[in-house]
């Protein structure tokens, strides 16, 4: 059998029909190679970040074993109404983030720009709660190092609410301590987010997205889903400790 | 018999899938069940389930995950490689956790 | 020295580089620093990591000088502490973690599955960028007076009990970790998504599976230390209390996400080093590698089992007693796949005709000295031997057996090997097999006597030590310089090769791969053509074939 001599193909079909869509590097073959490796690569750095928050979630898992009663204290300071909007806004946004790529896929350009903005705004607005909730929690002294007091714990405003001996209450600054952590983590993420939905916005209306390659729609969409997946975990995790007490 | 050409020898990779477009219906429908769920949890965290309220908790906050991972995220329609890649992730966030666990549920000493 | 080679080089007479080759298709230093070309950024990659090698060198022989005394004399205590810190750091993150993937891998996969560059060219030029950003850091980190946590940055030293740029130090190590993980990242869909046709998995050179498993870890892995690290910074920056016990945080929860990297780690340090490992003997034996599936699936065994056995690293700092049983059996296991390799390799020896060149030299002091330091982490993952050993020299001795007799040696033999493929020109064979005799001596009369030092009780990271260890020292440090002299003649010499070294030709060693089938140095597309794969990898018959139809490559 005549082994086929490799890379040594007599001649360059460089006039056979070169004809390829613009949006194809050079390194692929085709354009369905590009597609699936560019949403390969989205994929495998939304398994970098469930690691990277993956740490975080740990953390609490051992926290939370270890001194429950502080952290259902810590998270009845929470607003259950702010948190259960900011669920709902995200959910929203995902929603609006998905009939972006519905749009593009579609080729509706001006559809696919209505999508985005709405998905800007939810975001803006879930950001806009956290920012209020942040305030309140600087207000009421419960942010940990920087004006941490255990007042609010052992001697409790609200009736209902239990008072805890001081020791247990210091723990307090451990739920706190993860309570900024994780959703700082996430609002910057949001924050990443938006910026780029900004730029997305102003190229979806150029047109780049609604001609056949919404490729980087379709990505930034499992980008922003997964930052709603994270926000999903979230929320009963930090809102929800036994809120029948 | 005719060797192959270059070019078909070259398409008979098995890379392709049907890129499957997902409709506003289902988004909407998905979208409803989600924000269904996000009300059933902040209900059931008012009942008194004793351990059972994280139990309930975390398997509300997997299914909307497994809700938005399937149709939002496209994975119910994607390929094997995409799949097993999700699956990878959450392995090995599985093994970061019950692996610490093996320490801390057997110590002694540092619980409350 | 024998006399008998496999080199076979074109007529140096009227021999000459290709015309066009990725090294000239485009000249100016934008056309380097803003390339997407796999090639450039490899070599960029090569010359940055060689500046931190040299500056983790140099820490290195501040510890052995200091050492040669028992009196901490040469320098503070402190500074001491910042010395071997600063050693560990730069040489782990900057030197052996991008070493092979990053220069090797990074310019030799794409080739070798048959594709014109990596998946994503951009991104593969932002992690150099991210590589150098990170660098800078931990420069800084240490020109502003060092950090002295030990590499380790263990809690609650680090994040309570210290003032020195532990900060800095950790945020030059976190943006060095996105640089891996997009590393990582390319690698995978390159693998997955663009071998050229005829290419399946099972004909891919193992070299590619070995970096392939390595990727998984850095994709998987290292967000793990990054998190770990913001956590720490915020610590020391804010005080929230997540490691500090006078807050309700736990010192171990540092430790357990930290080795939760840290021990993958190290296996993707080793891996892509036994990836250049297998092609290296298979050339210089002329024979496939022993047991081709069973090599390709222990690299993915290791990556796999190596996330299961991170607390090994803290059997003494207050695990339970049954997660260390635990991790101590899964550690046992972890040996098993990597001892399945050197078997192969060994059985790949086995009725070869085996050739000396200095990439095989590099190889064969792997294969001694990295089944001693493997051996050695088998004696340290049993629970009884460990509480002795652990955090003396021991432990020193040990894995600097598996990262500078296994690691660095395999690294040497890949630059070896590749060289000229990716220069287009040979090294001079005489004085590079003096240097790997060199290195070899150096590092046994460096290393060896540490695990005499360990077992006897000498503790790691002390600047001062009892006098009865002194002689032992003395006998480290001399070999830390004969190992200094082995290291400085490659840059020497291999520099020395780009201008006057003989022109190579695109397959001097005769060997299998797509990546001898083309020219030596590349075109900036690799191929002309798409290639079609149609044979086994390590086919000498296909070569053999090949070479008497004397098919020449088109420059």
């Amino acid at each position: 059998m005549d082994s086929q001599a490799i890379a040594t193909q007599p001649v360059h079909d460089a006039h056979e029909a070169h004809v390829h869509a613009p949006y194809l590097r050079h390194h692929f073959e085709t354009v369905e190679q590009q597609r699936e490796a560019s949403s390969f690569g989205m994929w495998l750095f939304l398994l970098t970040e469930v690691m990277f928050f993956g740490g975080m979630f740990t953390a609490y898992l051992i926290y939370r074993n270890w001194y429950y009663p502080a952290f259902v204290v810590g998270s009845h300071q929470l607003s259950i109404v702010l948190g259960t909007i900011n669920t709902a806004v995200l959910i929203c946004s995902s929603f609006t983030m998905a009939m972006g790529v519905y749009s593009a896929e579609m080729k509706q350009r001006k559809a696919l720009v209505g999508w985005l903005l709405a998905t800007i705004v939810l975001g803006f607005v879930f950001l806009g709660i956290k920012a209020d909730e942040y305030h309140e929690k600087w207000e009421k002294h419960h942010v940990p190092g920087l004006n941490f007091s255990i007042q609010e714990f052992t001697h409790p405003t609200n009736p209902e609410e239990k008072a805890l001996p001081a020791d247990m209450a210091q723990k307090t600054q451990v739920y706190f301590s993860l309570y900024f952590a994780m959703t700082g983590m996430h609002a910057l993420h949001m924050v990443v987010g938006i910026s780029i939905l900004l730029v997305l916005v102003v190229r979806a209306w150029a047109g780049a997205y609604t001609q056949g390659h919404m490729t980087t729609i379709e990505n930034f969409g499992l980008y922003w889903h997964f930052v709603d997946i994270v926000w999903i975990f979230l929320f009963p995790l930090l809102y929800l400790i036994s809120r029948h007490q | 018999m005719s060797e192959p050409t270059h070019n078909e020898q070259l398409n008979l990779e098995p890379t392709h899938h049907e890129h499957h477009v997902v409709g506003p219906k289902t988004y909407g429908i998905i979208f409803g069940t989600l924000l269904f769920f996000t009300g059933l949890t902040v209900a059931a965290s008012y009942l008194e389930l004793y351990t059972f309220n994280a139990v309930v908790a975390i398997a509300i906050a997997c299914i909307k995950a497994v809700l938005v991972i399937l149709f939002f995220m496209h994975i119910k329609y994607s390929s094997r490689l995409t799949k097993l890649t999700v699956a990878a992730g959450f392995f090995t966030f599985l093994a970061l956790i019950t692996m610490t666990l093996t320490d801390y549920i057997s110590r002694a000493w540092g619980l409350w | 020295m024998s006399t008998a080679t496999i080199l076979k080089l074109p007529p140096q007479e009227t021999a000459r580089l290709p015309k066009r080759s990725y090294l000239n298709n485009e000249y100016g230093l934008k056309s380097w620093l803003l390339t997407g070309d796999h090639k450039r950024i490899a070599i960029l990659y090569l010359i940055s990591i060689t500046f931190f090698f040299f500056v983790g060198g140099a820490m290195a022989g501040l510890i052995r000088l200091e050492l040669l005394t028992p009196q901490s004399d040469l320098m503070a205590t402190d500074t001491y502490n910042k010395v071997f810190t600063m050693h560990g750091i730069i040489m782990v993150f900057l030197f052996l973690v991008p070493s092979v993937p990053a220069v090797i891998g990074n310019f030799v996969i794409p080739i070798m599955v048959g594709a014109k560059d990596l998946a994503f060219p951009k991104v593969n030029l932002l992690s150099w960028y991210l590589y150098l950003a990170g660098g800078a850091f931990t420069l800084a980190a240490l020109i502003l007076g060092g950090v002295d946590t030990g590499w380790t940055f263990t809690t609650p030293l680090s994040t309570h009990y210290l003032n020195t740029h532990v900060i800095t130090a950790g945020l030059g190590i976190f943006v060095a970790g996105f640089s891996s993980i997009f590393t990582g990242l390319n690698f995978i869909v390159t693998i997955h998504r663009m071998r050229a046709p005829g290419m399946t998995w099972f004909r891919l050179p193992l070299f590619v599976w070995s970096n392939y498993a390595a990727s998984i870890l850095m994709v998987l892995g290292t967000p793990v230390l990054a998190i770990t690290l913001v956590l720490v910074i915020l610590e020391r920056a804010i005080g929230i209390g997540v490691f500090d016990p006078s807050k309700g945080g736990d010192p171990l929860l540092f430790q357990h996400l930290f080795w939760f990297y840290s021990h993958p780690a190290v296996y993707i340090m080793i891996l892509p080093g036994m990836g250049v490992i297998s092609e290296v003997i298979s050339t210089f034996s002329r024979k496939r590698v022993f047991g081709y599936t069973a090599v390709a699936f222990s690299s993915v065994a290791i990556a796999v089992f190596g996330f299961f056995v991170w607390a090994h690293h803290m059997f003494i700092m207050g695990v339970s007693n049954y997660s260390a049983l635990v991790f101590s059996l899964l550690t046992m296991l972890v040996a098993v796949p990597s001892a399945i390799k050197i078997f192969n390799w060994a059985a790949t020896l086995y009725k070869g005709s085996i050739t000396f060149e200095t990439p095989m030299l590099y190889s064969f002091g792997f294969m001694g000295l990295f089944t001693i330091g493997g051996l050695t982490g088998v004696f340290l993952g049993s629970l009884g031997m460990d509480i002795h050993l652990t955090e003396t020299y021991f432990i020193v001795a040990h894995f600097h057996f598996v990262m500078v007799g296994g690691m660095l040696m395999a690294y040497l033999s890949g630059i070896h090997f590749w060289w000229p493929k990716m220069t287009g020109r040979m090294y001079p064979e005489g004085v590079s097999k003096l240097a790997a005799l060199v290195t070899f001596i150096g590092f046994n009369l460096t290393f060896f006597p540490q695990f005499i030092l360990g077992y006897l009780g000498m503790p790691r990271r002390y600047a001062a030590y009892p006098p009865e260890f002194q002689v032992l020292n003395i006998l480290s440090t001399a070999g830390a310089t004969v190992l200094g002299v082995g290291y400085l003649l490659p840059m020497i010499y291999m520099t020395w090769s780009l201008k006057y070294g003989k022109i190579a030709g695109s397959n001097p060693w005769q060997a299998t791969g797509l990546e001898w089938q083309i020219q030596s140095p590349p075109l900036t597309e690799n191929f002309i053509e798409t290639p079609i794969v149609d044979h086994e990898a390590y086919d000498y018959e296909w070569l053999a074939h090949q070479t008497e139809h004397e098919v020449q490559t088109v420059g």
